[in-house]
Formats: C-alpha cells, sequence, structure tokens
C-alpha cells in the first residue's frame, strides 16, 4: 500500500507558502499531514491531502510546479520505541529513508508517519515481514 | 613621468601630420599585401592614393571582430610568417579567438607603449615590478613584462593568482609597483588583512589595472588600501594588448599612444564620426602595426574622446575610461562572457527551459554571477538534493565551459519578468 503526496516547488520568499495554502483552503482541500524542506533558495512542500487530484489539478492551474510522489504511509505504536523499531527494520534491509514526517491523526493507540524511501516496493515487504503495517489512501481517508 | 617627451608631447598639427604619413603607408601595404583589405577597399570603391592625410580616415572601411574571425588564423598577416615572432590570441570563448601576431618591430613598439604606460604612473628602472597578469597567450602578462624591461625595472614575474604567495612576494621583495585586474588587487588586500599584512606599509607606490571595468569608487578604495596610485590602463589584444592608453598621475583620462592608435568615436549604430566629447564606440587604426594591423577596427568599448591639453604636458588626447559596452559582453573577473554562451551551456543541461535571468554583482570587491533558472516539471524533485544537483550541476557545467565562477538559484515560474515577451537577461548591479 502507498499514499500520494503532492510536492510542490515554493522559492523562498516572504507570503509564498501563504498563498499557496490559501489556494488549497479556497478550493476546499484538506491537508491532513506536511513537511517542509527548505534551503536558502527554496523549499520543497509535502503535503498529504484528502484530494490528490483535485490538489494537484488547482495548483498546475495557478502554474506552481507541483507532482505526486508515492509514499510510505507506515503505522506503528505510539510509545516509545515505536518509530525506532520501524526504522531498524528499513535499515536492516540497506534501505534509505529520503525524508519523513508524522501524520496528523491517530488511529486508535497507534501513530502514522510518512515516509519516503529509496524503495518503496522492497520497503513495504520488510515492514510486512517485520508485522509492521503500511495504510493505502482508502484507510488514511477513513480515519 | 613622460617616457618619451618627443611623441607623447609632440604639437598637435606635427602630430596630426606624422599619423597622416603612417596612415598612407599602412594602407598601401594593407591593398598591397593583404587580400581581405583590397577586397574591401575595392568594395568601398577607395583606392591608396586617395588618402593624402589622417583626415581621409573617414573613406576607409571598419574592420569587426566577426571580420577578423572569418580569416582564422593568419587572414590578416601582412608580412611573411617568418617575420613573425610572437602570437597571442584572445580566449576565444565566444568562438574562435582573434589572432594578434607580433613581428620584432611590433614587440618593440609594445615595449614601448608599455613603458609610456608604466613611466605615466611613475615606474622607473629602481622599480620592483610584481607582474600578476597572466602569463601566456592573454596580453596582460608579456605587455606589462616588455614595459617594465624596457624602462630596466625588476620584473617579478608571477603571474596570476596564488595569493599567498603574491603576498609573501610583495612582503620580501618589497616590491614598489603591481599590475594586476583592480578587483584582484582588492582581492589581495583583503588576504593581507587576513594575514596580518598591512598593505599601505610595504611599500608599493603605484598599481596598474585594467582587463575589466571599474569605478571611481573601487579607485578609492584601492587606494586607501593599498596606500599607492591606482592607475587605470586599456588596451586589447586585437590591438596590441595593454598599452592603447594609460591614465597620468593625474588621473583625469586615459592618454592613447595615438602616434601608433588612432582613435575615433563613432555611433555604433550609423557608423557616423561623432565630435569629441561625445559618447560612442571607440574605433582604432593601429598606424604602425607590421604583423596584424587593422584599419577602424571596432572594439565596442563606450567612451569618449577630450583633446584639450592635460596638465602632465602630453599632448595625446584622452579617452574616458570605459563606460559600457555595444554589445551584451559582461567581463566578470576579467573574463569575457556573453549571455549568449551562458544560454548555450544552461540550456544543454537536461530538463532545463531558456528562461534565465543573469545577475552580475560585485561582493566582497569580487563580481559575483548569479544565474536564476526557472523550475519547471521536468527539473522538479521532490527532494532537496535532486533540486540541489541541478544547481551543482549547472555551476559545474558553467565552469567546465566558460571558465566562470557562477551562482546558480531555481526560481519559481514566471518569477523572470518578461517583457513583450522577452526576458530582460541580465541585471548589473556593479555600480561602474
Amino acid at each position: 500500500m502507498s499514499v500520494q503526496q503532492i510536492s510542490i516547488f515554493l522559492e523562498n520568499k516572504k507570503g509564498r507558502l501563504a498563498e499557496v495554502t490559501r489556494l488549497l483552503a479556497d478550493r476546499g482541500i484538506n491537508i491532513r499531514a506536511l513537511s517542509l524542506a527548505d534551503t536558502a533558495d527554496f523549499g520543497v512542500l509535502r503535503i498529504i491531502v484528502n484530494d490528490p487530484t483535485a490538489c494537484l489539478g488547482a495548483l498546475k492551474a495557478s502554474g506552481i510546479i507541483a507532482q505526486v510522489t508515492d509514499v510510505l504511509a507506515v503505522e506503528m505504536e505510539d510509545k516509545p520505541g515505536g518509530l525506532s523499531r520501524v526504522l531498524a527494520a528499513l535499515d536492516a534491509d540497506d534501505l534509505n529513508v529520503e525524508y519523513m514526517y508524522a501524520y496528523v491523526e491517530k488511529t486508535r493507540d497507534n501513530a502514522i508517519v510518512i515516509f519516503k524511501v529509496d524503495d518503496r516496493e522492497r520497503a513495504r515487504d520488510v515492514l510486512k515481514t517485520n508485522g509492521i503495517a503500511t495504510l493505502g489512501a482508502e484507510a488514511l481517508k477513513a480515519l | 613621468m613622460i617616457w618619451n617627451p618627443d611623441f607623447e608631447t609632440l604639437p598637435r598639427p606635427e602630430l596630426a601630420k606624422l599619423q597622416g604619413e603612417r596612415l598612407g603607408r599602412l594602407v598601401d601595404v594593407l591593398y598591397r599585401r593583404v587580400p581581405f583589405y583590397k577586397g574591401k577597399m575595392d568594395q568601398q570603391g577607395v583606392k591608396p592614393q586617395a588618402i593624402q592625410g589622417i583626415c581621409d580616415l573617414g573613406k576607409l572601411p571598419f574592420t569587426t571582430k566577426d571580420e577578423m574571425r572569418d580569416v582564422y588564423p593568419y587572414g590578416l598577416l601582412a608580412v611573411s610568417l617568418q617575420e613573425i615572432v610572437e602570437i597571442h590570441t584572445s580566449s576565444g570563448t565566444t568562438g574562435k579567438p582573434v589572432v594578434d601576431a607580433y613581428t620584432r618591430g611590433d614587440i618593440e613598439t609594445w615595449a614601448e607603449v608599455m613603458a609610456r604606460t608604466l613611466a605615466a604612473g611613475g615606474t622607473t628602472r629602481h622599480d620592483i615590478v610584481q607582474n600578476a597578469y597572466g602569463y601566456g597567450l592573454f596580453t596582460g602578462g608579456l605587455g606589462v613584462h616588455y614595459g617594465a624591461r624596457k624602462i630596466g625595472a625588476t620584473v617579478i614575474p608571477i603571474s596570476g593568482g596564488n595569493t599567498k604567495r603574491q603576498l609573501a612576494i610583495l612582503r620580501d621583495f618589497k616590491s614598489t609597483v603591481l599590475a594586476c585586474t583592480p578587483s584582484y588587487s582588492l582581492f589581495v588586500a583583503e588576504a593581507a588583512r587576513e594575514e596580518g599584512v598591512d598593505l599601505r606599509r610595504v611599500g608599493l607606490k603605484a598599481g596598474f589595472y585594467g582587463a575589466e571595468p571599474w569605478s571611481e569608487s573601487m579607485r578609492a578604495e584601492i587606494e586607501s588600501k593599498s596606500g599607492a596610485l591606482a592607475i587605470d590602463i586599456y588596451g586589447l589584444t586585437e590591438i596590441i594588448g595593454p598599452g592603447v592608453a594609460t591614465e597620468c598621475e593625474h588621473q583625469d583620462g586615459l592618454h592613447i599612444s595615438e602616434d601608433h592608435f588612432y582613435p575615433e568615436i563613432i555611433d555604433p549604430d550609423t557608423g557616423k564620426v561623432l565630435p569629441d566629447g561625445e559618447k560612442g564606440e571607440l574605433v582604432i587604426t593601429t598606424l604602425t602595426k607590421e604583423g596584424t594591423p587593422l584599419l577602424r577596427y571596432r572594439t565596442r568599448d563606450i567612451t569618449y574622446l577630450d583633446r584639450s591639453p592635460c596638465t602632465c604636458g602630453r599632448t595625446t588626447v584622452r579617452m574616458h575610461r570605459v563606460l559600457g559596452r555595444t554589445d551584451d559582453m559582461l567581463i566578470i573577473r576579467g573574463v569575457n562572457v556573453f549571455p549568449s554562451q551562458i544560454e548555450e551551456v544552461i540550456l544543454r543541461v537536461d530538463g532545463v527551459e531558456p528562461h534565465y535571468q543573469l545577475i552580475v554583482e560585485r561582493r566582497d570587491q569580487l563580481d559575483e554571477l548569479e544565474v536564476q533558472v526557472e523550475m519547471n516539471e521536468k527539473m522538479f524533485s521532490d527532494e532537496i538534493k535532486g533540486l540541489e544537483k541541478v544547481e551543482r550541476k549547472i555551476e559545474s557545467d558553467l565552469y567546465a565551459g566558460l571558465n566562470i565562477h557562477t551562482r546558480v538559484k531555481l526560481v519559481e515560474p514566471k518569477s523572470i519578468a518578461r517583457s513583450e515577451g522577452k526576458a530582460r537577461r541580465i541585471i548589473d548591479k556593479r555600480l561602474l
């Protein structure tokens, strides 16, 4: 299972993030999780939204550079050691995490973390073998 | 100090007579020995006999850099190759290089005009000249070298770069004259400060700076940091290299060695000769050159002329420091580069579209070129390292192709202003 993340290119200038989020708000798009990576010049905003297709359409119509990136939504125990166990499993199989960020909502007593890894298919298998669940888009939406 | 008063203070009527005689001889030689010029003169319907004095110069055709390239490498030779003792060329970054082939006589002329240049800033045989212009095909190094040798000064041929060594030599050998680009002199001053050396106490008395545009405010800074007179010098490979013109100690315009290089100012669009004081393109005729003489060479440098007498006693015409270019050539740390070349390099990088802008600034006294490139879907990556890789790739390609250091910055689409569909390519923030 993987989920679609929208990755957005933003120049590092005042007010830009506010403009983009306002644009999404106007289209009724809800941001469920986000991370912002930046350098001195530019940033990449990564978001998980309720409607990726509408989100991408709205951004592109406004001339914003954005793309869909497939990422893993990994469910883990919300207690000390939960994240560590996931990372240990990936590391043991030589999988590299490009970036990760927490999902806002919780399912039962578990937390969800979004992962971008270098080999998504293999990572999913490795996690599965270790008894760690990954959620699909529908499962996320249902939360 | 005036190196050659016989010529540098020649009363103007006598100078004009000399120039006329020399032009007559030059045209005669070119018509007989250089098919390129015979063709151009025939086309213009002008025979050598029509040139009776310097006032007839306007009847002769111009020469452009493109024409020089067309006849690369030997098409402009006015003597047999056996007579040539040295060859220099331009960097050739903009296409085929232009060639300057020197006879023994030309090298002597070069030494003479460079001796005038160095003497105009006070250099004598007692001086130690640290020559930090590059030695090689570039004319800066050897031009200063020949001039300093003619004066009888001591030359330290250190060439460019290696700032630590420049400093050590300055301090240990007690150089009294420095020759380099103006920006490099400030770079040396800065390095000196970091090493705890006060450049003002080293004993420099003059610096000869050229090969790139600079300003009065930069001069003030160089003089205060070096404690030495900063002299602006002018020249170009096509004509002879450095030595075409130099400031004297009064620093009020550059005296052109016009017994060798006859200047005109023209309207770059119409080719019409403009009166003294009016800005236009500098055109030079090499009155005495033997190897590769040029008629009315269009330098593309913008300046104006002043024939009023200078307090130094020289009677030669002065040109104002170069005000700009008729083309869009940029000079970045002494390297000539055209935006079209930058465009060519960046468009070869995968996914890059021709939406870019060049921003030139002078930071810490060095030229910095920022290349802003608009982001597009093909170049985009959700990972920062992927985007930074694009930036570094463009930077390294620009360095490999054009020998210029740049800072590439990815910007959002449509963020570069477009006027009438055409982007403004260059923003030069340097105060020159």
